[in-house]
C-alpha cells in the first residue's frame, strides 16, 4: 500500500472523500476546469518554457527535422504541496544536516577529529576517490564548504499507512535543478493566478537574492564589495539554461574558463577594459576541471592556477573543493553520526537504512536479498549503474550480483522504498507517479532556504526513477503557510 | 564586461541587421520584378543581389542556372549560405543563448521566439507560399528585437556592443545595396533606351521602399524622384535612419561610450570616415564615380569592423 500525497486512499478513480485537508481547496478548483482548459494549459505551458528557454542538451541527439538537440523536461500542472508542518520539521532537519555536513568536511581536512574518535573509519575517507589531499589544511571562509546543498528527500509508506521523510542522497558538490523550481512557480503563476488565492504559497522567487547575500558573505577577508561570477563549462553544458539564469537573476558575470586568468595567485576576467579581479566564484564545472595545473591536465573548462589562488584565500570557491568526500554513497551511512558527533542533537531527518557491501555482514544480507533491494554504485549519479531488484529480471539481478562479488566495497542496497506519489497528468488522465523532493539549502552567514524544492517525477507508471535523463518530469512545489 | 560577452553581443545584432537586410534585398527584387521588364534586366537584378553579398560563385557552384526561385531558396532557407536568412537568425540565436545572462529576460525570449518561429515558417514553407509576407515578418522581427533592446536594457557596455553591432552591418549593407542597384540601374540604361523613361521611376521607388526611404524622400525634397538625390539621402543625410552617415554617427558615439586604452586609433579613422561624410557633397561623389566610392567606403567600415574586434573583442593579453 503506497502512500499518495493528495489522497489517503486511491482505489483506481479519484474520489473526494479520500482527499486530504490541504489538497482539497485546490481539488475543488481543478474540478471547475473544462478538460480543454486544462489541455490548452498544458500546451501553453510547453509554448512558453520553449521560448523561455528552458531546455536541456541531449548529447548526439537530434530532433525529427534534425535541427536542435535540445529538451524540454516536461512539466506536469498539479502541484506537489506541503503543509506548513511538515516544511517546518523538514526545514529544521535540512539545516541541521548540512551543518553537520559541512562541519564533516572541515573536520576531515583538518585535525580529523571524527576519524581520530573511530566514528568513520579512516580508510573510508582518506582513501575516497573524493578526498582532495589538496585540500588538507586549507581554511575557507567561515569554514563553509557546501554552499549550496541539493538534499534529495523522499517520503515512503509505512506500515500504519503514514508517510515519512527520508533523506535519499546529499548534493553537496554541483547540484542542479533550482531554475526549474522557479520557473515552475512562474508559470503557474501564470497559467492560473487565481490558485494563489485559494492558498497561501510560500513564495519561491528570492532564491537569487538569496543566493547572491551567500556568494558575497564568502568574499575574501579585506574585500568590501566583491565581484562574483557564476563559472559554467559552457552553453553546450545540459544546465547551461540554469547557468545563465542565475547570472542574470543575481546580476553578474557568467564566465568560462577562457575568460578567466591567475597572476601572482588572484584570479582575474578578461574584459573591454582590461583585467578586472574576481573575488568569488560560484563554479558549476566539478573539481576535476577547475584547474588543469592541479586536476585533470586536459581540461580547458577550468583555469590554470585557480587552486593557488584559492589557499591563498585570495578567491573563494563555491562550492568548495573537495565536498565530494561528504556526499559519496560510502560515506551516507554515517550522516547520523556525524551529526551526534559534531551536534551533539539527536538527527531530525532519518537515513535510508543501508547497507555496505564493504561490510562482510551487511555483503551476506545484501547478496541473499538481491531481489528485494536497490543496490547502487558508491560513486553513481543520475540514475545509471543500479539495480532496483522488485523490477528487474532475473538475469539483470545475476549480472549484479557478479559485479558486486568481483567488487563488494563499490556497492551500497537499500530495501525498495515504496516512493509517495503525487497525481500527475498522463495520456490517461490523472493517475499517481512517483516523486521526490530537493530542497537547495544555502550556507553563508547564516543557513537559509526557501520553502520548497524541485519535485521530480517518474512519469512512466510504477518507475521509481525520477531523473530528467530517464523520463522524468517536474512539478511546482508549494508549501503552505498557515 | 567580459570581452567574450561583448563578441557576441556585437555578432547577435549584426546578424539580426543582416538577415533584416536580405530580406529587404529580396523584397525589392520581388517587387521589381513584377515591373515589364526584359529578361535581361531580370536576370541582372537576381546577379546583381547575389554579388552584392559577394556569394555569386557559391550559388553557381550548388544551384548553376540562375533563377529566382532558386535564388530565393538560397537566401532565405539555405544553411550552408552563411547569409541567409535562416543562417543569420540562427547565429543571431546562438550568439544570444551564448549570453543570456547579459540581455534582459525580454530581449533574450524575443531572439529565442524569432527562431522557434522561423524553424516553424520554413518546415511549413511559408516563406514559398506568400514571399512578401516573409520578408515582412523577418523585418518586422528584427524592428520587435531592436525595439526590445533599446526599450529594456540598462544603456552599459552591453547595450553599447548590441549597438554597435547593428550600426557596422547596416552601414556595409546600404553601401551594398546602393552599389548594386546603382549599377544595374545604369547597365539597364545604356543597353535599353525605353527603360530610360517611365520605368526608371518604379526602380528608383523600389530601392527606396527598399531602405524605407520612399516616404522620407518625399518629405525631404518635395520632388520627383532623381537618381543624385536618392544617392544624396542614402549617403549623406545624417536625418535618413538607415544612411551611411547614420550609421556613422551611430558607430562612433557607441564607440565612444565604450573606449579603453587601446581604442583611440579606431576612433580617430571612424571620426576621419564621419567627417568625410559629413563635408561631402553629392555632386563631387558622382563625379569621382559612385561605385569606386562606395568601394572605398566598405573598405574603410570593413577595417573599422576589424578594429573593434581587435580593441575589445578579443582578450586582451595582460600578462
Amino acid at each position: 500500500m503506497g502512500f499518495d500525497e493528495m489522497y489517503k486512499r486511491w482505489s483506481g478513480k479519484a474520489d473526494p472523500s479520500d482527499l486530504r485537508a490541504h489538497y482539497q481547496a485546490y481539488d475543488q478548483w481543478l474540478r471547475q476546469q473544462p478538460a480543454e482548459t486544462l489541455k490548452g494549459m498544458r500546451e501553453e505551458a510547453e509554448v512558453i518554457f520553449r521560448r523561455v528557454g528552458i531546455t536541456f542538451a541531449v548529447y548526439g541527439d537530434k530532433d525529427e527535422d534534425g535541427t536542435g538537440t535540445e529538451r524540454l523536461i516536461p512539466f506536469d500542472l498539479l502541484p506537489r504541496i506541503i503543509p506548513h508542518q511538515e516544511w517546518t520539521f523538514l526545514q529544521a532537519g535540512l539545516a541541521q544536516r548540512v551543518t553537520a555536513l559541512n562541519r564533516f568536511i572541515h573536520d576531515v581536512y583538518h585535525d580529523q577529529d571524527i576519524l581520530k574518535a573511530g566514528v568513520i573509519p579512516r580508510d573510508q575517507v582518506v582513501n575516497n576517490a573524493q578526498f582532495r589531499p589538496e585540500m588538507v589544511g586549507v581554511d575557507v571562509p567561515r569554514g563553509i564548504y557546501s554552499h549550496i546543498a541539493g538534499i534529495d528527500i523522499v517520503r515512503a509508506a509505512q506500515a500504519n499507512g503514514s508517510g515519512e521523510y527520508y533523506v535519499l542522497e546529499d548534493n553537496l558538490r554541483v547540484p542542479s535543478g533550482v531554475s526549474y523550481m522557479l520557473e515552475n512557480r512562474k508559470m503557474t503563476m501564470r497559467l492560473s493566478p487565481e490558485l494563489f488565492n485559494l492558498h497561501r504559497v510560500a513564495p519561491v522567487d528570492h532564491y537569487p537574492d538569496m543566493l547572491l547575500e551567500t556568494l558575497r558573505s564568502m568574499a575574501p577577508q579585506g574585500v568590501e564589495n566583491p565581484t562574483v561570477v557564476v563559472l559554467t563549462p559552457g552553453m553546450y553544458n545540459s544546465a547551461y539554461f540554469e547557468h545563465a539564469f542565475l547570472a542574470q537573476q543575481m546580476g553578474v558575470e557568467l564566465v568560462e574558463g577562457q575568460d578567466l586568468f591567475v597572476r601572482d595567485n588572484y584570479l582575474y576576467m578578461r574584459t573591454t577594459q582590461g583585467a578586472q579581479r574576481v573575488d568569488v566564484i560560484y563554479r558549476r564545472v566539478d573539481d576535476d576541471f577547475l584547474d588543469p595545473l592541479v586536476f585533470r591536465s586536459d581540461s580547458s573548462l577550468g583555469c590554470a592556477g585557480l587552486m593557488n589562488a584559492y589557499r591563498s584565500g585570495h578567491v573563494c570557491i563555491c562550492n568548495g573543493v573537495g565536498t565530494g568526500v561528504a556526499d559519496d554513497k560510502s560515506i551516507y551511512p554515517y550522516v547520523p553520526k556525524m551529526i551526534e558527533f559534531y551536534l551533539g542533537e539527536k538527527p531530525i531527518l532519518s537515513n535510508v537504512p543501508t547497507y555496505m557491501g564493504r561490510d562482510a555482514e551487511d555483503l551476506k544480507y545484501i547478496l541473499a536479498h538481491l531481489p528485494e533491494l536497490v543496490v547502487k554504485e558508491v560513486h553513481g549519479a543520475g540514475g545509471y549503474g543500479m539495480l532496483v531488484g522488485p523490477a528487474a529480471t532475473k538475469a539483470e539481478v545475476e549480472a549484479f550480483r557478479h559485479a558486486l562479488l568481483a567488487n563488494p566495497g563499490n556497492y551500497i542496497a537499500q530495501p525498495t522504498l515504496s516512493l509517495s506519489t503525487c497525481p500527475t497528468f498522463v495520456d490517461s488522465g490523472l493517475a499517481p507517479r512517483h516523486i521526490d523532493l530537493r530542497p537547495f539549502v544555502l550556507s553563508g552567514e547564516k543557513v537559509q532556504m526557501v520553502a520548497g524544492g524541485l519535485t521530480r517525477v517518474a512519469l512512466k507508471e510504477g518507475s521509481l526513477v525520477v531523473n530528467s535523463s530517464q523520463g522524468g518530469g517536474t512539478k511546482d512545489t508549494w508549501v503552505l503557510e498557515n | 564586461m567580459l570581452s567574450r560577452t561583448a563578441d557576441h553581443l556585437f555578432w547577435m545584432s549584426r546578424y539580426t541587421e543582416r538577415a533584416e537586410n536580405t530580406a529587404r534585398m529580396l523584397h525589392v527584387n520581388v517587387a521589381t520584378s513584377l515591373l515589364p521588364q526584359s529578361d535581361h534586366a531580370a536576370q541582372a537584378a537576381w546577379d546583381g543581389l547575389l554579388s552584392i553579398s559577394e556569394l555569386k560563385a557559391q550559388y553557381d557552384a550548388q544551384y548553376g542556372e540562375l533563377n529566382p526561385a532558386k535564388v530565393m531558396q538560397f537566401m532565405v532557407s539555405d544553411e550552408s549560405n552563411p547569409s541567409s536568412i535562416a543562417s543569420c537568425l540562427r547565429a543571431a540565436r546562438e550568439n544570444a543563448r551564448a549570453v543570456r545572462g547579459a540581455l534582459t529576460t525580454e530581449s533574450w525570449e524575443t531572439q529565442n521566439q524569432t527562431w522557434l518561429e522561423l524553424s516553424r515558417m520554413l518546415k511549413a514553407r511559408e516563406h514559398e507560399k506568400d514571399p512578401g509576407k516573409f520578408y515582412d515578418w523577418v523585418k518586422m522581427r528584427s524592428h520587435l528585437s531592436r525595439g526590445v533592446t533599446i526599450g529594456t536594457m540598462l544603456r552599459d557596455e552591453a547595450f553599447h556592443f548590441v549597438r554597435l553591432g547593428t550600426f557596422v552591418e547596416r552601414g556595409d549593407n546600404t553601401a551594398r545595396l546602393l552599389d548594386v542597384r546603382f549599377h544595374a540601374l545604369e547597365k539597364a540604361a545604356a543597353s535599353d533606351a525605353s527603360a530610360r523613361s517611365g520605368n526608371d521611376y518604379y526602380h528608383w521607388a523600389a530601392l527606396l521602399r527598399s531602405v524605407s526611404a520612399f516616404e522620407i524622400y518625399r518629405k525631404v525634397y518635395r520632388d520627383v524622384i532623381r537618381p543624385e538625390r536618392v544617392a544624396e539621402l542614402l549617403i549623406l543625410r545624417p536625418d535618413m535612419p538607415r544612411s551611411l552617415i547614420s550609421s556613422l554617427n551611430g558607430m562612433v558615439s557607441n564607440v565612444q561610450r565604450v573606449a579603453n586604452s587601446q581604442s583611440s586609433e579606431t576612433q580617430r579613422l571612424l571620426g576621419k570616415l564621419q567627417a568625410d561624410l559629413a563635408y561631402a557633397r553629392i555632386d563631387e561623389i558622382l563625379s569621382t564615380g559612385l561605385h569606386a566610392y562606395l568601394t572605398q567606403f566598405l573598405d574603410r567600415i570593413n577595417d573599422l569592423a576589424a578594429r573593434i574586434s581587435r580593441d575589445f573583442l578579443v582578450p586582451v593579453d595582460v600578462r
